[in-house]
């Protein structure tokens, strides 16, 4: 068992965890001070009889620190969240040379779609394969979602990528895997009552590796 | 002497010729009401409980016979082995008897109702036959949501959020009319806040008494009123969005429908649009009453009260503002994920500056714990960890992997239970004497606080680990999954805590039902305590006050040093202390 994030298998898991580190950090002090400040009070200002507390209703300098501060952290947080917010998600995002795997979710399995030797999805040498996602490692992978009956989440945690499947929609999402191995795709939505088994494998192959499997489906699905 | 003893003569002196129905049942009077609201919403947070039990028993033991799971029937648990159908009914329901018939009526049914009239110095609510239908209706609603347990096919399937279109299509969640009760429970529920919240709002605007200024309402009744304004905007957009979903279930409609020209995200938008500022609803009000019950546990007054005022304001405008960060992984535009990241991001610098201002109030105080400032005290503790777990999933890129995963479950746990549920154990222990003329034992009540402390903790913050490894919520059976294998031990130790924590709960409900008959005799102001309430016989006497009160001073005037007492309440008059003004209204 792990206590900490899984394997960084995408190009951009290393940020996501670095941010997730630097929130840790950040709220881990807040966190500290908070609750040290907790306990100190609470044994050094303990009630004793015959005495009485600090009159006092305020001070505005001490309230404009505690203010200001979190004010200043949150929005600097919010900035660099986006900036990875637009390189991870952002409609203009994808790479434009990104290889298109086409996912269809329904209750309760995944269909993978793959191009071909074509590279296109949509054309007649698309080949499909269930519960089995089979991509290259570094290269730019986007896979375009929908949904035939609920919403569906695509959640690959070493990938560090989610994104909801959602009937009447088409949502592409990119990604590079940079770690080959096996690995595992779930439903993160509540989708029914069998959502807990929506489950695929995750094959990162290196790119001969890659070739050689789409080779042989492709011509598997031909015949 | 003091304030109490000139208030004396007023006690006892209203004759009270109601019938039982009238005085018990169809009651008119607000602390009634009020009370009415406290057993109801006690018996549902019980049920929720019960519920949670199952489903940790589910994920600590999967497909284990549960102890006691033979008297389910074999639709839900064959040989007291829950099946997948039933897991999803039990996550759906306990967030459902969790969200809107526990945490939110005892915040504000029982406590809105309790406490304004008696902290403004008001007879009762402005509109008392409304309020009555405000708890009837409610009550109509609960008894539908309880009802939709024992239907074929049992209850709703779709999560506590409904989310469409599993929730409007019963041949893609296999549930039954369990599913429309949902819906109808909802438009009550929401009946019901909308009337409350109506009278809290007039209530409060028009029946202070004299010298009851704007900033000299308790912490509490400015929280009240804040809620009440979000539940007045919020709790119409629920029933309507509710009301939408009926349709589709029984009219065939397609509102959610994409194949019909409808939009899936549709309802997304209209339940976080309530589904936000609900989340505050949730919580304000346990804020007001902590403020309350730390100034009076540190006999100080409260450390910025201005401030406090403006956070309460602050939250309850932004809580409008944030409800696409729910949804930053539903294909919503990006760029608006973004938008909402800014204003969820913005939201912790007014629940940062009430921390502060209680930690500022405990400074230099001189502290008393008894068991409510325990609970408050334990409320600020567990609450910053559930403000500063929401900074995780507020910064959308870290939000991808922990979305829909226990980390999320860890951080609505800190809030609801480390936040509103420790709110509420403080606000029942300190206004029970005033409710019930009685004391809720001392004793058992911080053995209940100490052992409540511990293991909710050992339950849910294991949860933020599992999170991030991945694991998602409301998945029946986890070791389906490779990657999540390893972490079954975690999973049973949760569980095992989970029922140590249920089990300390039992400490809690027997200390409240017991003191009911042996508890003891409270004394006047059993806390030394500055708020109205006090200056009555406990409990109240219908009306409240022959001749209403005059207010001198603000709520938190303790260790003034105008007295030899460290509390100083609003109605007692210093020689130096003028007559105010007359009533805002005459409404009495």
């Amino acid at each position: 068992m792990s206590w900490w994030l899984p394997l960084q298998g995408s190009t951009f898991a290393p940020q996501i965890d670095g941010l997730f580190l630097a929130i840790l950090i950040i709220t881990g002090v807040a966190f500290v001070i908070v609750e040290t400040g907790l306990i100190w009070f609470v044994f050094k200002y303990r009630g004793r009889p015959g005495r009485k507390g600090h009159y006092t209703h305020g001070n505005a300098k001490a309230e404009v620190v505690w203010t200001a501060i979190p004010a200043v952290t949150v929005v600097a947080l919010g900035l660099v969240s986006n900036h990875y917010w637009k390189e991870i998600k952002g409609r203009d995002s994808i790479p434009a040379d990104a290889y298109p795997i086409g996912i269809h979710a329904k209750q309760f399995e995944w269909q993978v779609t793959y191009p071909g030797p074509d590279g296109q999805l949509g054309t007649a040498d698309d080949f499909t394969v269930r519960n089995q996602l089979h991509v290259p490692v570094g290269r730019n992978i986007v896979v375009v979602l929908t949904s035939e009956d609920v919403i569906h989440s695509f959640w690959v945690p070493v990938l560090r990528l989610k994104q909801d499947a959602v009937p009447g929609l088409t949502i592409r999402a990119w990604f590079q895997a940079t770690v080959p191995g096996q690995y595992e795709l779930g439903c993160a939505e509540l989708c029914g009552m069998g959502h807990y088994r929506m489950r695929a494998r995750v094959f990162v192959h290196t790119a001969a590796e890659y070739d050689a499997w789409a080779h042989q489906q492709a011509q598997g699905g031909a015949s | 002497m003091s304030g109490i003893a000139a208030a004396a003569p007023a006690v006892h002196a209203h004759h009270d010729d109601r019938s039982f129905i009238r005085k018990y049942i169809f009651s008119t009077d607000h602390k009634i009401i009020g009370i009415q609201f406290l057993f109801v919403s006690l018996f549902f947070l019980f049920l929720g409980g019960l519920l949670a039990m199952q489903i940790r028993w589910q994920l600590g033991y999967p497909g284990r016979p549960m102890p006691g799971g033979g008297i389910l029937p074999e639709t839900m648990a064959p040989g007291g082995v829950i099946l997948p159908e039933y897991y999803i009914q039990l996550v759906t329901m306990h967030g459902t008897f969790m969200v809107f018939f526990a945490i939110m009526p005892l915040l504000v049914g029982v406590f809105a109702n309790y406490l304004i009239p008696l902290k403004i110095g008001a007879h009762d609510m402005a509109f008392p036959r409304i309020n009555m239908w405000s708890f009837w209706s409610a009550f109509a609603g609960g008894l539908v949501m309880f009802a939709s347990l024992f239907v074929p096919e049992g209850a709703a399937r779709a999560g506590w959020t409904m989310y469409a279109p599993l929730s409007a299509r019963h041949d893609l969640s296999g549930a039954g009319v369990g599913q429309e009760l949902w819906s109808i429970s909802i438009v009550l529920l929401g009946l019901s806040s909308i009337l409350g919240s109506l009278n809290y709002i007039t209530t409060i605007i028009n029946n202070r008494t004299p010298g009851m200024t704007w900033f000299r309402l308790p912490l509490s009744v400015w929280a009240l009123f804040i809620t009440a304004i979000l539940g007045l905007l919020a709790l119409p957009v629920l029933s309507g969005a509710a009301i939408m979903l009926l349709f589709e279930q029984i009219l065939g409609t397609h509102f959610f429908d994409p194949a019909a020209g409808g939009q899936v995200l549709l309802w997304q938008h209209l339940f976080w649009f309530f589904g936000h500022p609900e989340v505050y609803i949730l919580i304000l009000p346990g804020m007001g009453m902590v403020s309350d019950i730390v100034a009076n546990g540190s006999r100080k007054p409260i450390f910025g009260y201005h401030s406090m005022v403006f956070a309460l304001v602050g939250i309850g405008f932004l809580g409008w503002i944030v409800w696409g960060h729910h949804m930053f992984m539903s294909g919503m535009n990006p760029t608006l994920g973004s938008t909402f990241m800014v204003t969820t991001m913005v939201i912790a610098v007014p629940s940062a500056i009430k921390v502060f201002n209680w930690m500022g109030t405990m400074w230099r105080g001189n502290l008393r714990f008894h068991v409510p400032m325990l609970n408050a005290i334990g409320f600020v503790a567990m609450f910053v960890i559930g403000g500063l777990s929401g900074v995780f999933m507020a910064a959308t890129p870290v939000d991808m992997p922990i979305h829909d995963t226990y980390f999320i479950v860890a951080h609505i746990h800190y809030v609801l239970f480390g936040g509103s549920l420790f709110a509420l154990f403080g606000a029942i222990t300190f206004w029970y004497p005033n409710m019930f003329g009685r004391m809720m034992n001392e004793r058992w009540g911080k053995i209940h606080f100490w052992l409540t402390l511990l293991f909710f903790n050992l339950t849910f913050f294991p949860m933020h680990i599992l999170g991030m490894g991945g694991h998602m919520r409301r998945i029946y059976d986890p070791t389906q999954y490779d990657f999540l294998k390893p972490y079954q031990p975690m999973n049973t130790f949760i569980t095992l805590s989970a029922f140590a924590l249920f089990a300390s709960q039992l400490i809690f409900a027997l200390n409240f039902l017991l003191s009911l008959k042996w508890g003891k005799k409270a004394p006047l102001n059993p806390w030394e305590d500055n708020g109205l309430e006090w200056t009555l016989a406990t409990p109240p006497p219908h009306g409240n006050w022959d001749r209403p009160p005059t207010v001198y001073r603000g709520p938190y005037e303790y260790s003034a040093p105008q007295v030899a007492e460290d509390y100083l309440p609003q109605s007692r008059k210093l020689p130096t202390d003028r007559e105010p003004a007359a009533a805002p209204v005459a409404g009495h």
